[in-house]
């Protein structure tokens, strides 16, 4: 029912539901600060943070590129790691029994504690926040490429077993395919986390980027320009969420199709 | 007299245990043995749960029998899997294939480049009622068109015997009839040695040359029936006398060893 409420609506239907309920939440905390009579330091109303950021647009701007850059650089490296972890522990139960353990307990570290012994370890620079973005984001893909690898069961094993092929084979040709869509799935909950992992790392300490843009507006009081920051965040969130959409349309263009054609039966 | 014929396939006394753990092991083949002769088409039935699956894959080669040979042309075969082509019962088409490309897997695997092994699996289309369909994906076929290019990916790799694992087992009944036909009929024209494992008594009868009956667990050949219709057969056959005879006694048999296995099964519950 709903998806097809969805397609009925088509781009449209799609867009104007969140756009208008931002817009009525929007209205409605202008209206409350300016009646409240509300200190900006305080809470600035939405017109306000609008405008004052727009004021500082090109600043904002380079804090926004450099937290990018550095989302986007941990977020390949996360990756890659996931990739070699999650592979390796395919291959090997031994290395799934041994590395499990270590893997749901990488996530149970604060990352409010580990962020800045990361900056003593590793400086200002870009690794230690590299480093906290990959450790916020690698284990939902891992999960989520393990439990897509298992997706080939046993009577396609046997299958592909009965043609000739090897352990490595059946992976190329069954199991790594299998994987691709809770593959894209792992990746679009791991990017949200990214870029607030991004963030936080900055926040600790740096010498660019949204996180210390924050920080330091939060010292002098200017709430207006953390909560500017804060919007410019989630855009880039939400950006980075849709883009993963379009590179699975073109990776896995077969996903697409064998689901809406599951879905219009 | 002419000397006898080597047969294809012959087993010979194939006993396959499982360790449970703590000691105990469960039989579930038993002195099993039987031949299959060059062209033949047998099927082999018997009770659900019997271990006919469990045979199945130690002929195919996936898994080693805890006792006993199985022979291709005489030579023994145990765990090589290079003579068979294996269709299991689901047609696990991946969808990211076309069904050409689904049909070319099994040569690609076996290194075939991928251009050549699509090119030769299309060659089988129209034999496979499959024309025109070469470019399309798994998800716009029906059940048995589905099924049909899961025998073609079978077929290509052109071992010399094709193991079908309940192949329309899943199908609609008037889908199966039809690929039943069907297949007789594509049978008849290449003369594959074939072994079809099955639930269907009149699908054993109708399709066969002999058919195989095992026991209820631990599996072991309880009657050979030699099919003796003339071929190629038409649908209608089902209704004559003679074939009638043939699955009275096949339901007779068979009857009797789904009792024991559904007693077997209550036991164990009640364990």
């Amino acid at each position: 029912m709903k998806t097809k409420r969805m397609t009925r609506g088509g781009f449209w239907g799609t867009v104007i539901p969140p756009v208008a309920i931002v817009l009525v939440l929007l209205v409605g905390w202008e209206l409350a600060v300016t009646l409240t009579g509300m200190r900006p330091q305080v809470l600035p109303a939405p017109s306000r943070v609008f405008v004052e950021g727009f004021e500082r647009a090109d600043i904002i701007w380079g804090h926004t590129l450099a937290t990018l850059q550095v989302t986007l650089i941990g977020f390949a490296f996360s990756l890659i790691v996931a990739w070699a972890i999650a592979i390796a522990i395919d291959f090997s139960g031994v290395l799934r029994r041994g590395l499990m353990p270590l893997l749901v307990a990488s996530q149970t570290i604060p990352i409010i504690a580990i962020a800045p012994l990361m900056i003593i370890w590793f400086g200002f620079g870009l690794l230690p926040k590299i480093l906290v973005v990959a450790l916020v984001t690698f284990f939902p893909i891992v999960v989520g490429l393990i439990e897509g690898f298992n997706k080939a069961d046993r009577e396609t094993s046997n299958l592909l077993r009965s043609m000739g092929a090897g352990r490595w084979k059946e992976f190329v040709y069954v199991r790594l395919p299998s994987a691709m869509p809770s593959f894209f799935t792992a990746l679009r909950i791991s990017i949200t986390y990214a870029v607030v992992g991004a963030i936080f790392a900055e926040y600790v300490g740096a010498q660019q980027g949204l996180g210390i843009f924050m920080s330091t507006q939060k010292n002098a009081f200017r709430t207006d320009l953390v909560l500017a920051a804060v919007a410019v965040t989630a855009v880039l969130s939400i950006s980075l969420y849709l883009l993963t959409f379009l590179i699975e349309r073109v990776v896995i263009p077969w996903s697409f199709k064998e689901r809406k054609a599951r879905g219009a039966r | 007299m002419h000397a006898e014929m080597t047969p294809k396939i012959e087993l010979v006394g194939l006993d396959k245990q499982f360790a449970l753990g703590g000691g105990e092991t469960r039989e579930v083949v038993r002195d099993v043995s039987f031949s299959v002769k060059p062209g033949e088409f047998v099927s082999v039935i018997g009770p659900s749960g019997c271990g006919k699956s469990t045979m199945f894959n130690i002929i195919a080669g996936l898994e080693l029998p805890t006792e006993g040979e199985v022979k291709v042309d005489g030579a023994v075969v145990n765990g090589q899997r290079e003579h068979f082509a294996y269709m299991p019962q689901k047609d696990l088409l991946f969808p990211w294939r076309t069904i050409a490309e689904n049909g070319a897997l099994g040569l690609e695997v076996q290194g075939v480049p991928k251009k050549k092994a699509v090119e030769r699996a299309k060659s089988f289309f129209s034999t496979f009622g499959l024309a025109g369909y070469e470019n399309a994906h798994p998800y716009e076929l029906s059940g048995g068109m589905r099924q049909r290019a899961a025998l073609l990916r079978t077929v290509v790799q052109g071992r010399e015997i094709l193991l079908l694992d309940e192949p329309f087992g899943a199908l609609d009944s008037l889908t199966r009839i039809e690929m039943q036909n069907w297949l007789q009929g594509v049978w008849s024209e290449y003369s594959w040695t074939a072994v079809l494992i099955t639930h269907d008594i009149r699908e054993a009868v109708y399709l066969s040359d002999r058919v195989i009956v095992l026991t209820a667990r631990p599996a072991s050949v309880r009657l050979e029936l030699e099919i003796d219709l003339p071929r190629p057969r038409e649908l209608g056959i089902v209704t004559s006398p003679e074939f009638a005879a043939y699955e009275e006694q096949l339901i007779e048999v068979l009857h009797e060893e789904s009792r024991k296995a559904f007693a077997q099964q209550n036991g164990a519950e009640k364990r």
